[in-house]
């Protein structure tokens, strides 16, 4: 029998290696950082990326999903779109460059180019486990991004908009973040394609919440129809701090999102809300790892999911409950309603509980719109399709309107319906 | 204005005939009641009207303006003015009540061919048939009838009626569960409405609504048919004598 000791580099995965080779002159960073880099090349080249094998991977197969990396393309000029709340502070990365002319009140703002070329960027760049792959492409290739501090006891009253815009081509951005102890703000970070062709786009937010903090973190992906984005949050919430994380999915081709959670301050709060809008022939998984590490501490996670065409979603959601994280109460749930035969979801709650004195419940739900519902709405008027898209348009409003802001609620839903009018 | 001939619907899931054979004419101007015990398909008769799928018209026409409308779906048959308020309004949780009524009336305006109402004239007319149905506007700002106590849910349906101005109005039982005043209230609401080129069908099992909108004509509903057609006099005898003479008569 002929044994095969090598497995075979996809064209994507051969594209990615070279460019890396292609790349890796014009790079920023400094020593330690190109070392960096090199390692997780190398971890590429050899593990390659990962298959339904790989549990982490199971649902969105990487391998035969990304089936070409596209060419990388230099920073043109491009329209941005409207802030979402008028008069907000907005940065701007284009093409992942970070504009270096901004500045937001009360915030410290400088670029992640800057950090790797000092070299602070170094230890950033290790992966979370062997099975990181987006901390592996976004490590290797990362050329800017925004690091943000926001000093203790700042109060930020508008909402910060991070633009991650792009036309065709490889970006990788980075945003670092740290919300000083008993600060409060509210930020956007919101990734668009900006023009036509494929985007291969990696983005690692790394966020830190010291004692006492208050945030609301919105990443909202609207890509283009061909494009590719691997993000990645990673998350560390100190004591009786709150964090409401919204992660709203409204484009892209082939999406990954994970949230790398560590409730990791006693006393502190978490409530996650997903919406995920999903058509065309499309894939977008949401993966969820959650760790309640020490005692009294909540969370809530409410994902609303809505399926079109033969688009297909997955929601991974493991939460982890540590020996003496006694009194966590962390509940999780997952609706989603499938619009057509072909479009399919699947959604894996876990729960893994070490302590004995906790509160931990999840559900999954899959339903249709309610025939009565849609009846009552069609017999006031209202023509099937718009009837319908106000139905599935209510079942996900619901998690936004939860929000404080009504100029953001307002933004949110408007994108919402548009979404929904071109899909329904 | 509306022409019902030789009438046979069912169930579409389970194929059970509820409306067996139903002839009932209603013309321009006109104000009908239908009465009939428990049962008798009413209610079937009203969803079928507007549209409902989950009944199959298996025999006989429904014209409306002489037209048959029974190809069109409950959207196109209200954008053509047939409105029916339903005995059981349902709840319907996101949807707020001020963004459906404005939905509701653009897109019967849109489907006619008429200008989409602009925002304060829209607002201007909810506040105007609010207030004339003592509706309290905050229950406006709620997810449309969620939490509405069974005469609210009953008031804004005739709310609805007042802003969207049908042409054939179908209250289904309208009168239930509202007190003595909400009863004059929306009698008077309906009352407003009644002009030569309008019709009003009334369900109802009661006498007391019929003192308030007075009806030209009285027709009785039982088991899927109309037995009996008479003018409002006919409503005080089956009020004083039930429905068991006829009932007898017509077996
Ligand atoms: N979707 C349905 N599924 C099962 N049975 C139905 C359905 N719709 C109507 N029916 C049955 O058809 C008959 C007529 O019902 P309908 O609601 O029309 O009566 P009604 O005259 O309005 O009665 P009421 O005076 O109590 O309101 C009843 O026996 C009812 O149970
Ligand atoms: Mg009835």
């Amino acid at each position: 029998m002929n044994m095969q000791t090598t497995s075979r580099q996809t064209a994507a995965e051969s594209a990615l290696i070279e460019a890396f080779g292609a790349q890796v002159g014009e790079l920023p960073g400094n020593g330690a950082v190109i070392s960096a880099r090199d390692r997780l090349v190398q971890d590429l080249k050899l593990n390659g990326l990962p298959t339904r094998r790989v549990e982490a991977w199971h649902y969105t197969d990487l391998k035969t999903l990304i089936r070409n990396i596209p060419a990388a393309e230099p920073v043109a000029v491009i329209a941005a779109p409207a802030v979402l709340v008028d008069g907000a502070p907005v940065i701007v990365t284009n093409q992942g460059i970070a504009d270096d002319k901004v500045s937001v009140d009360g915030v410290l703002v400088a670029s992640f180019a800057t950090m790797l070329a000092e070299g602070t960027a170094a230890p950033g760049l290790s992966i979370i486990d062997r099975d990181d792959t987006i901390g592996k492409i976004n490590g290797a290739f990362v050329r800017d991004g925004f690091v943000l501090e926001f000093p203790a006891g700042s109060v930020i009253d508008q909402p910060i908009e991070i633009q991650a815009l792009h036309g065709a081509g490889q970006v990788h951005t980075r945003f670092p973040v740290s919300f000083g102890a008993g600060s409060k703000a509210t930020v956007i970070e919101r990734h668009m394609s900006v023009s036509q062709g494929e985007a291969f786009v990696s983005s690692v937010t790394d966020i830190s919440l010291e004692d006492g903090a208050d945030v609301t973190w919105i990443v909202l992906q609207q890509q283009g129809v061909s494009d590719t984005h691997l993000g990645q949050m990673r998350v560390r919430i100190g004591s009786n701090a709150k964090l409401r994380l919204y992660v709203i999915n409204a484009g892209g081709r082939l999406v990954r999102q994970e949230l790398r959670i560590d409730v990791a301050g006693e006393g502190s709060d978490l409530q996650i809300r997903g919406v995920n809008l999903l058509g065309g022939d499309t894939h977008t998984d949401v993966t969820l790892v959650l760790g309640h590490n020490v005692p009294n501490t909540t969370s809530t996670e409410i994902f609303r999911n809505v399926v079109f065409d033969r688009a297909r979603g997955v929601f991974q959601g493991m939460i982890k409950v540590a020996l003496d994280a006694q009194k966590t109460d962390a509940r999780m749930a997952c609706n989603t309603l499938l619009m057509s035969d072909e479009a399919e979801f699947s959604a894996k709650p876990e729960l893994e509980i070490f302590a004995d004195d906790v509160q931990c419940g999840h559900g999954a739900t899959v339903a249709d719109i309610d025939a009565n519902h849609l009846y009552y709405l069609m017999a006031r008027g209202v023509p099937r399709n718009k009837a319908r898209a106000m139905l599935v348009n209510a079942f996900v409003a619901e998690i936004v309107e939860e929000l404080e802001d009504e100029a953001l609620v307002d933004a949110l839903e408007a994108i919402i319906s548009s979404w929904l009018e071109k899909h329904a | 204005m509306l022409e019902i001939k030789n009438l046979h619907a069912r169930i579409a899931e389970d194929g059970t005939e509820i409306i067996r054979g139903l002839n009932l004419t209603v013309k321009a101007g006109e104000v009908a009641a239908i009465m009939g015990p428990n049962g008798s398909g009413k209610s079937t008769l009203s969803y079928i009207l507007s549209g409902r799928e989950d009944y199959e018209v298996t025999e006989g026409e429904i014209l409306y303006n002489g037209e048959s409308i029974l190809d069109l779906d409950p959207a196109e048959r209200a954008s053509k003015g047939i409105f029916l308020a339903f005995q059981y309004p349902v709840e319907i949780p996101g949807v707020a009540t001020m963004q459906f009524l404005k939905v509701a009336m653009n897109e019967q305006r849109k489907a006619r061919g008429e200008p989409e109402l602009t925002t304060p004239d829209f607002i201007r007319r909810v506040k105007e048939a609010a207030a004339e149905l003592k509706i309290n506007p905050d229950m406006l700002k709620r997810p449309l009838n969620v939490g509405f106590s069974g005469g609210e849910k009953k008031r804004a349906e005739i709310l609805q009626m007042a802003l969207l101005e049908p042409k054939l109005c179908v209250l289904d039982e309208t009168d239930s569960g509202l007190d003595i005043d909400a009863l004059k209230i929306v009698a008077d609401g309906v009352n407003a409405l009644r002009s030569p080129d309008r019709a009003v069908i009334v369900i109802t099992h009661y006498q007391r609504l019929l003192d308030y909108i007075v009806p030209d004509t009285v027709h009785v509903l039982y088991k899927g048919q109309i037995i009996r057609t008479g003018d409002k006099s006919l409503a005080l005898d089956l009020e004083a004598n039930g429905y068991a003479d006829i009932i007898g008569e017509a077996a």
